[in-house]
């Protein structure tokens, strides 16, 4: 029995390892390495002002849509677990659609409404606000696909946490704005910070979406993945996987912050 | 200060929680709101405190009227049964919390805080986290927290349900002690008759959703109203329409007018108290609560043909009013 129960331990352990090793660790271990065996001119093509540009917007974009989506999203779940209304399960599943459409398919959605030729973006164009083909589009197709994440992290632990403290901050003198940010907030941040982390990761990583709105224009509208997709098509292999390398490193050092983060505040 | 609560009802979609109930509390009671699950005792204290409003009534706290007063003005100190402790501050900063809401000067709020937390029997554990506290001090910190900010009234709704058997008799002894000494106007909600005997200088009896008594516990044990306050508030047998406390079962060797065969099927010893379960010839058991001493002077054993007879009894009309005293012959005969 114990000499089975061992076997099978180790069967599941290397089936699990032989997995993540084939889908995840080979393939980007290649790109790491191919990025180095021709560091020189690799260098040189992510550090042209295009490709700059490119990471310099990807970060921008995740500054102003992962904020705005935090925001959404814990309000978003306190409404979904702290009210009753009617409409409340339509809401429930309109939150889920990024996770179900095709990145692709969201940014000819936002296309159709916000291009010249759009049903909305026509007048946004003529009062001098662009969005298709511009930094706002790319703003929007990236709290469209990154919607999700927050609320989803969020609502379980609400539901954990029960409504029991923010009963007894109320009855202690409270007001609502008091109450979140002294009791709810707190208990909740994990929840958050979790969603914010892979919010995050999702919204640096983002590509179809983008690719649509975007018009992908070279130093103006390209954000990273675009930069390196457009560098692999142009042969500049080194240079894709490079700038494939930097955009890896950046969300996951965010999410090692993250964790050191948690760490401190735990001892 | 008094409460007083007029005709609240509050309905849950087709439940009815609390039906047309109307009360008063006295200035500086202690009184507990004593009924089975589900007898609406719990919405009844919420509504008090606010944390729900009542469909309709009116709630008086201190001669103004409340119900439309949100719960974070209604100064009210609340107590939950699973204590609600904020679990990312500490145990001064749960305490201090209704006051840092009110703004006062740090000094102050130390020194109340420490005041308080030696009141409760928690000094020494200022900085530690509602993780690293027991049960019992979890609640003594919560009871803490809702008496910083000096409250009109002193609401606990179960507040010792979480708590094991040991704490639990421990608690109550104390918070009969500490309202001695704090003199706030307290309600506390518990499905336990014992604990509100204890405890309370009034209990309120519920059940349905409405009020069934209102009295001392003394009172409520010796003159129910209802046959529901009978068998709530203390054990009760009934035989026929009589209902008979175990301790007015007299247990008689010889045949006796008015006594009835029995055989004992049964003795319990619990040490100075014996129950002896008992059948009737007509097939009815009860059970009579005596003394060790008693068993013992009367030769109890299980088997034993013995004649009872209840030495006081009540009879409820249909609609649950009492009628009080000890039985005719011929009561004692129909049943």
């Amino acid at each position: 029995m114990p000499a089975s129960g061992r076997a099978s331990r180790w069967g599941l352990r290397g089936f699990a390892l032989g997995y993540l090793a084939l889908l995840l660790m080979i393939p980007l271990g290649m790109i790491f390495y191919r990025a180095f065996e021709h560091i020189g001119p690799a260098f040189e093509s992510i550090t042209t002002p295009d490709a700059l540009h490119a990471f310099y917007l990807t970060i921008l974009v995740a500054a102003i849509a992962i904020p705005l989506n935090t925001i959404f999203g814990v309000g978003c779940a306190l409404l979904l677990v702290r009210t009753n209304f009617r409409g409340k399960a339509l809401i429930n599943a309109i939150i889920d659609l990024p996770f179900a459409i095709s990145p692709v398919v969201i940014g000819l959605a936002l296309l159709l409404v916000y291009s010249r030729t759009g049903w909305f973006g026509g007048w946004l164009d003529d009062n001098g606000f662009q969005v298709a083909f511009a930094l706002p589009g790319i703003v929007l197709a990236t709290i469209f696909v990154t919607l999700p994440f927050v609320v989803r992290e969020v609502v379980p632990v609400l539901h954990e946490i029960g409504d029991e403290q923010e009963q007894a901050a109320r009855t202690l003198g409270a007001n609502w704005w008091q109450t979140f940010w002294r009791v709810t907030l707190p208990a909740i941040r994990w929840g958050v910070s979790y969603g914010v982390v892979i919010a995050t990761a999702r919204a640096l990583g983002e590509f179809g979406a983008v690719a649509v709105i975007s018009g992908r224009i070279a130093g103006q509208t390209q954000t990273a993945t675009i930069w390196i997709a457009q560098a692999f098509g142009n042969f500049d292999q080194p240079g894709a996987y490079l700038g494939a390398v930097v955009l890896a490193l950046l969300a996951v050092s965010i999410l090692v912050a993250m964790n050191l983060f948690k760490r401190k505040e735990a001892t | 200060m008094s409460i007083i609560v007029e005709n609240a009802s509050k309905n849950f979609g087709d439940f009815v929680a609390v039906d047309d109930v109307s009360l008063t509390v006295p200035d500086g009671s202690l009184t507990a709101l004593l009924g089975p699950s589900g007898s609406g005792k719990s919405t009844l204290l919420r509504i008090i405190a606010g944390l729900e409003s009542p469909d309709s009534g009116r709630i008086m706290i201190q001669g103004t009227d409340a119900t439309a007063v949100p719960a974070q003005k209604r100064d009210v100190g609340f107590v939950f049964q699973h204590y609600a402790a904020f679990k990312h501050m500490t145990v001064h900063n749960n305490v201090a919390f209704g006051l840092r809401i009110r703004k006062r000067e740090k000094a102050e709020i130390d020194q109340r805080v420490n005041e308080l937390l030696a009141l409760v029997h928690l000094d020494g554990l200022a900085e530690r986290y509602p993780s690293q506290l027991s049960g019992g001090q979890r609640q003594r910190m919560a009871l803490a927290r809702a008496l910083a900010v000096e409250p009109k009234v002193l609401l606990l709704d179960e507040p010792f349900g979480a708590l094991d058997a040991q704490v639990r008799k421990e608690l109550r002894a104390w918070l009969r002690r500490l309202h001695d000494e704090v003199h706030v106007t307290t309600i506390f909600v518990t499905h336990d008759q014992e604990e509100a005997m204890e405890v309370a200088e009034q209990i309120v009896v519920m059940n349905t959703g409405k009020v069934e008594q209102t009295g001392p516990p003394r009172e409520l044990y010796e003159h129910p109203k209802s046959e529901f306050v009978m068998s709530f508030v203390g054990s009760v047998n009934r035989l026929g329409s009589l209902f008979v406390r175990p301790h007015d079962v007299e247990i008689l060797q010889q045949p006796e007018p008015g006594a009835d065969e029995a055989m004992i099927e049964h003795m319990v010893h619990l040490g100075f108290e014996v129950r002896v379960e008992l059948v009737l010839a007509q097939g009815e058991s009860l059970w009579a609560q005596i003394t060790q001493n008693e068993a013992e002077q009367l030769e109890l054993e299980k088997g034993q043909i013995v004649y009872v007879r209840p030495s006081r009894a009540r009879v409820f009309d249909r609609e649950g009013l009492s009628t009080d005293g000890h039985p005719t012959t011929e009561e004692l005969q129909a049943a």
